[in-house]
């Protein structure tokens, strides 16, 4: 080839136009990747991690998609999951509760085998998993809600008695029943998917969210007072008076109930001023 | 052009060799790309747990732990620090690809492998365009793209579209839709960009090339001499660019193919009907005269293009 003699500034100058061009097209190409990425972040509600899973972000970087957790799942709870069936990150572990809930096994299996950490190995008690929390979403359609004992979620429970407990309240529609409302507790409820499995109607009323949509969060400045008294002994302010509590009944202002009276001044619009 | 150059590619070989003689490592790269795919599928089909997991991660024998280094290492730059075990199987892969060869993971075990060299196949066969050829280090590019991303959005960003774990994960644990992603590998490769997947793009094949920059198995062009450019190894190899260094190498230049693009994949040792190539290492020394030191001239060499 004659092209010895050529410019070195030419040289150069390609060097560089190929060196933008591909950094152009690594970026367009990376940006797309990202935006998808990011958007298969999404684990819809239905689909629950397995015992010790991350979080969320976290889990992304740690699963490398293996399903060492799915082969090692002694009741194949877990599945991996796949691009457009399963909503969760294609290749990434889950499982459904209504199809198959997690059975807690004593030694969790699951977390043992991930090689990445990605199902944190410091989870060794089952008992304290978080896979989500169990609500009970529909109070009107549960049996239990229309005053039969039908108790199945709280049967199944793992964790009976302390993640669900049945609370006795007043059938008002009878006016003279019981009923006995499932009511789970968030600290000791696992996530495991029992409950909403086992309910007994054709659309689960009891559900396994994730923490993030089963749970509210108090204000940082919340204090619970009867907490603070329990640490401390004594009311932490000197002095309080204990006020009259507005209970409905007789002696307040509540109309509704049987006793309850007028109040002594009106606004002049005659609402109640309440 | 010799009229010889007509012929078929590899006819010759076969003609010399036989037809098995002439499909040697092709067949036992088909060989062990299916025994890396059975072996994880014998554990779901038959119940027999030999291999469990796929090729991002894997527990052989219930004792020997696999990671895909990348896979790994797009983790670490996400910011999550793996368990031991895992970390223990990449380094384990990592230093048996850097041995015998970075991209013999291309060309003897990666999935998509047979479904690039099918559309090679058809592409040859219906004599398409060669199209779009990125520059040699465009895969580099996509790799520190890959790596970035990652770091960017916290995840393993490449196994969100990776058709290599899409296919292999998938046969093993359930496709979904993650065919589209194979199908559009073997199109791209079809009509937009011959071998432009393997070739160009892949960062997982960037990544092991880098890794087997020093490896010690490497093709030799040791008998170059008997050489009588029919050009069937440059046809067959799908990194062709890295022949021409050995192949037309002086007498004291090496007749080894050291450039990591190679894959090892052996189709120039097929193919050729003189048996220039073979397998060795990397510190063979065997003397291996260039052609153009040997007195007399082919009449072939002449008749070749400029
Ligand atoms: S604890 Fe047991 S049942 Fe639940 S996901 Fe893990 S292995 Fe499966
Ligand atoms: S074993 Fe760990 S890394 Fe493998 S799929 Fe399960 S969670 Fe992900
Ligand atoms: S998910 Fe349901 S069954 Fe499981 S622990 Fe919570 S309340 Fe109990
Ligand atoms: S199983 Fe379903 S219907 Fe029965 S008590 Fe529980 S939530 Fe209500």
């Amino acid at each position: 080839m004659s092209a010895t003699k050529k410019p070195k500034v030419v040289d150069r100058r390609r060097f560089l136009m190929d060196a933008a061009r591909a950094a152009a097209g690594c970026a367009v190409a990376g940006s797309l990747l990202a935006v998808y990425a990011r958007d298969a972040r999404a684990l819809p509600a239905e689909a629950l991690r397995p015992p010790g899973a991350l979080p969320e972000e976290d889990f992304l970087a740690a699963c490398i998609r293996c399903g060492l957790c799915v082969r090692d799942c002694p009741y194949d709870t877990l599945v991996l999951a796949e691009l457009g069936v399963d909503g969760a990150a294609t290749g990434t572990p889950f499982f459904t509760a209504r199809d198959i809930p997690c059975e807690m096994c004593d030694d969790i299996p699951c977390v043992k085998a991930c090689p990445t950490g990605a199902l944190d190995p410091g989870l060794t008690e089952i008992d304290e998993a978080k896979m989500g929390i169990a609500v009970l979403v529909d109070e009107e359609n549960c049996l239990n809600a229309l005053g039969l004992r039908c108790d199945v979620c709280y049967r199944v429970c793992p964790v009976i008695d302390e993640a669900i407990t049945l609370e006795r309240q007043h059938n008002e529609r009878s006016g003279h029943h019981a009923m006995f409302m499932p009511v789970v507790h968030a600290e000791f409820c696992t996530g495991c998917g029992k409950c909403e499995k086992s309910c007994v109607l054709p659309e689960a009323a009891i559900k396994v969210l994730p923490v993030r949509l089963a749970r509210g969060k108090l204000g940082e400045h919340y204090r619970l007072g009867w907490e603070q008294m329990d640490e401390n002994g004594a009311p932490l302010v000197d002095g309080l008076i204990d006020l009259p509590d507005r209970l409905p009944g007789p002696g307040t202002d509540n109309l509704a109930t049987p006793g309850g009276f007028e109040p002594t001044f009106r606004l002049p619009s005659g609402g109640t001023g309440q | 052009m010799s009229a010889k150059t007509k012929l078929p590619i590899g006819q010759e070989a076969i003609e010399k060799k036989g037809w098995i003689g002439a499909h040697k490592y092709l067949l036992l790269r088909r060989i062990s790309q299916a025994i890396f795919l059975l072996l994880f599928l014998i554990g779901p089909w038959f119940g027999l747990w030999i291999v469990k997991g796929n090729l991002a991660g894997s527990l052989t024998l219930d004792v020997l732990p696999l990671t895909d280094p990348l896979v790994l290492l797009q983790g670490i730059v996400a910011r999550h620090w793996p368990e031991m075990t895992a970390i223990i199987g990449a380094l384990i892969v990592g230093v048996a690809y850097a041995l015998i060869g970075g991209r013999v993971y291309c060309s003897w075990v990666c999935p998509i492998n047979p479904v690039t060299d099918g559309a090679h196949w058809l592409h040859e066969k219906l004599g398409l365009q060669k199209g779009w050829q990125p520059k040699k280090n465009t895969r580099y590019w996509v790799l520190g793209m890959v790596l970035i991303v990652s770091a960017l959005t916290g995840t393993i960003a490449w196994e969100f579209v990776n058709p290599i774990t899409m296919l292999h994960r998938g046969l093993i644990f359930g496709i979904g839709f993650a065919w589209s992603f194979v199908i559009a590998v073997f199109l791209f490769d079809l009509f937009v960009s011959r071998r432009g997947w393997c070739g160009h793009l892949c960062p997982v094949g960037a990544f092991y090339d880098l890794l087997g920059t020093k490896s010690i198995l490497r093709v030799s062009a040791r008998n170059r001499a008997a050489c009588d450019d029919c050009m069937d190894c440059f046809a067959v190899c799908p990194e062709m660019h890295v022949i021409t260094p050995a192949l037309r190498g002086k007498g004291d230049e090496t007749p080894l193919i050291l450039s990591p693009d190679c894959t090892n994949c052996g189709r120039c040792i097929d193919v050729c009907s003189v048996d220039v190539f073979r397998f060795t290492h990397r510190f063979d020394q065997s003397p291996a005269p260039g052609r153009d030191d040997a007195a007399t001239q082919s009449p072939a060499r002449d008749a070749r293009a400029a």
